[in-house]
């Protein structure tokens, strides 16, 4: 089960780092959405996957997962969620304002 | 139960909340963040004062003991950069309305700028390491806030790029965090130091590994030498007061936590870690950085490639990992910060009496505003470190802790940046304020007059670092052995 | 302009919005000791609203929810820093909580946290955000007046 999940993880950080080399606004954004998610499940799966218990540690019970990875990925998920909807937002507004969302046409401090 | 540790954290995140309410009633918003902000110092410097006398400080949140509840720790490293920074935001505070125009205030600068401070000194307290990732979020959020204001062309583009590289970064400090649980099954600073010392010699390669993977995400915050790409087109783009936060805060976060993370849990193969990768990055930062400074004619891009060469200098001091090199460092950082803000402040104020960013077409500046040019000198060689100034002292330290390793290549680089950094700043002054008198300069003296006062005061501070050095080494001294040896970071956390 | 046909999205609104509504509600109450939570009870809401948006257009949900929702992002704020806050006057360390067992007239025995609180913070700026980040984008028009740029 680790294995798997780790392999999907590493695939969905290969297509981030993909994503991420494109020249267009969307496809860097849907890139770095991937990569987060990857760094979550690669969470998950450091906590070491268990089948079945939820992460509730209560009386008389003695299987259960542990919680600390998932309150981390929770934190992680709410943060980048923020920063994705801010990101949209600004290359929304990058876009209008310069007429591209070419990665490549928006190099250098051209002496403004 | 002690709550004063988690004061700088959490006023300012009320104060920015108070501020958010009412963003369009300018002059009150003003003089309440100005007041909140005095108050703010005052209480910080009290924390301050007593971490120096009783010890270190440290508040278990939600009751929580560590290793389970997040931990923060006021120690006498974080509290001391707590306090350099409330210094450089109190500064600021007072600089930004005669900076900023009225639009730009409005649109929520002063929430963001709480923000950034409460996130800035979460990041200096935090004992742990996932909390240290959610605070680097909240102030690079803040920044983000703080980089778009008014939204020029330029300004946005920037913006995207700075983005996009944090949040790179993020991602792979949270995909390290997932390793060193894996590893050591806890997030905690000082429990995994704990339990980092308990891996058999063999296995700690994996270590090693992890640590320089944390190196690269703080390398990237921090502009070490191959990862600086991104600082200086978005230190530049902002308004002055931005700009001098960011330069003065945001990049020291990053050096920060190699020294915490480097002096704490990844201690076991310095002769890799410390005495080869850091000091070669440390020589090429220097380098680099300084080069960068000496290419351009804009004088708020000088400054802010000047960022890069101090960063190299502190990381030569964790490079050497000894008692003179790690007071010299933590003497460096303060030093830098007060006078980064300082200058940044003194390029705001020079480019408004100007008029233009460009060295080409200013001249004989001094001519109209001797206070300003008089006061940037000061600034130029307190930064080049010419006795008996702040970054003199700094640099010796870390000299001497270099001569004594037998670094003679890294000496000679470091006085070479220093000679370079001297040089890249003196042009500003000889080009920009002496010669002819330029045409176009501004009328508005007041405005100009209003930019230099808050950069006096850092001034004023920065003097008395270097000159009161009799009275700031003790406390540096006490740091550095305090950072040699962990034992008492790990005790105060874990029994505290 | 030519009346878009879009009786399906209407009809089916009207329920889907009051079910998404309930559900985040029960989510956010939940929260304290279940699966749920100011956060995901938050984007519930805010998807209900976003939906609505859509159906009914811009104008007419303003008129029906007259909030600013940045001023909602501050309040959210506030609450959670306060209740944080609120256990440094008991003595206790900050956000700590308390819990109890209450009994409600009406509801019966109850479940009441003080983490509750906090969350109700978090299920404002959750609902704020997402709302001030979606509608500064679909109701940017040509002007440059209007320089929304998120959070």
């Amino acid at each position: 089960m680790e294995i798997i999940m780790i392999v999907l993880a590493s695939i969905l950080f290969t297509t981030g780092v993909y994503n991420l080399l494109q020249k267009q606004f969307l496809r860097i954004i849907i890139g770095t959405a991937l990569i987060s998610h990857g760094a979550h499940l690669f969470i998950l799966t450091m906590g070491k996957l268990k089948r079945g218990a939820p992460p509730v540690e209560d009386y008389g019970v003695s299987n259960y997962a542990d919680p600390l990875p998932q309150a981390l990925i929770l934190t992680s998920i709410v943060i980048s969620f923020g920063v994705t909807s801010f990101l949209l937002v600004l290359a929304y507004r990058t876009y209008k304002l310069n007429n591209t969302d070419n990665m490549e046409k928006l190099r250098g401090l051209n002496n403004e | 139960m002690n709550n004063l540790a988690i004061l700088p954290i959490i006023l300012p995140l009320l104060a920015s909340v108070i501020v958010a309410f009412i963003p369009s009633k300018l002059n009150i918003v003003r003089k309440l963040s100005q007041a909140l902000m005095v108050i703010f110092l005052i209480i910080v410097g009290y924390i301050a004062w007593l971490v120096y006398h009783n010890g270190v400080i440290v508040t278990q949140g939600g009751g929580w003991d560590a290793p389970f509840g997040i931990s923060i720790v006021a120690d006498y490293l974080s509290i001391l950069l707590v306090l350099t920074t409330y210094i450089i935001a109190t500064a600021a505070v007072f600089y930004a309305p005669h900076s900023l125009s009225d639009q730009q205030e409005k649109f929520y600068f002063y929430t963001f700028y709480f923000l950034l401070i409460s996130g800035v000194s979460g990041a200096f307290l935090t004992g742990d390491l996932f909390n240290l990732f959610v605070f680097f979020e909240v102030l690079l959020m803040a920044s983000y806030g703080l980089i778009v204001l008014g939204n020029g062309k330029a300004q946005l583009r920037e913006s995207l790029k700075y983005v996009l590289v944090n949040l790179f970064s993020s991602m792979l400090f949270v995909t390290t965090i997932a390793f060193i649980y894996s590893l050591v099954g806890t997030v905690n600073m000082a429990h995994i130091a704990e339990r980092v010392e308990a891996i058999p010699a063999e296995q700690q390669g994996i270590i090693t590994g992890i640590g320089v993977l944390l190196f690269f995400v703080f390398a990237v915050k921090a502009a070490i030498f191959p990862l600086y790409y991104w600082l200086p087109n978005s230190y530049v783009v902002p308004n002055p007061v931005i700009s001098a936060l960011f330069g003065a805060l945001l990049t020291k976060i990053g050096i920060y936590s190699i020294f915490r993370v480097y002096t704490l849990i990844f201690v076991h193969d310095t002769a890799f870690t410390h005495q080869q990768l850091f000091i070669w990055l440390a020589i090429f930062t220097m380098l680099f950085g300084v080069i960068g400074a000496l290419s351009t004619n804009n004088v708020k891009l000088i400054v802010t490639y000047n960022i890069i060469p101090a960063i190299g200098f502190i990381l030569m001091g964790i490079g050497l990992y000894s008692e003179d090199g790690l007071a010299g460092s933590v003497y460096y950082l303060m030093h830098d910060m007060v006078v980064k803000a300082a200058l940044f402040f003194l390029i705001g104020a020079l480019v408004v009496a100007a008029g233009t960013k460009d060295l080409s077409k200013m001249s004989g500046v001094i001519q109209r505003f001797p206070l300003l040019g008089w006061l940037f000198f000061l600034g130029t060689i307190v930064l080049a470190g010419v006795p008996p100034f702040s970054g003199f002292i700094g640099k010796l330290l870390l000299l001497r802790g270099a001569l004594s390793q037998e670094y003679f290549l890294l000496t000679i680089v470091a006085l070479l940046s220093s000679l370079l950094i001297l040089l890249s700043m003196i042009r500003i002054f000889i080009r920009g304020f002496w010669g002819e008198k330029m045409e176009g300069m501004t009328n508005d003296n007041r405005k100009v007059h209003a930019l230099t006062i808050p950069a006096v005061f850092l001034l004023a501070i920065s003097i008395f670092l270097g000159v009161g050095a009799e009275y700031v080494l003790p406390y540096v001294d006490t740091i550095s052995t305090y950072l040699l040896d962990r034992t008492e970071y790990i005790s105060a956390v874990l029994k505290g | 302009m030519k009346q878009s046909n879009d009786l399906i999205l209407r009809t089916t609104t009207q329920i889907i919005a009051f079910m998404l509504l309930g559900f985040s509600v029960y989510l956010f109450f939940a929260g304290h000791n279940a699966p749920g939570g100011g956060f995901i009870g938050g984007l519930m809401t805010s998807a209900a609203i976003i939906l609505m948006y859509m159906t009914y257009g811009f104008e007419k949900i303003e008129k029906i929810i007259p909030i600013n929702f940045r001023t909602l992002t501050v309040t959210g704020l506030l609450i959670a820093v306060l209740a944080g806050m609120g256990s440094m006057l008991f003595g206790a360390s900050f956000l700590s909580h308390a819990d109890g067992y209450y009994h409600l007239p009406l509801i019966g025995e109850k479940h009441l946290a003080t983490a509750l609180i906090f969350d109700l913070g978090v299920y404002l700026v959750v609902v704020g955000i997402t709302l001030t980040i979606i509608l500064s984008i679909a109701t940017d028009s040509e002007d440059e007046s209007n320089q929304n740029v998120g959070v």
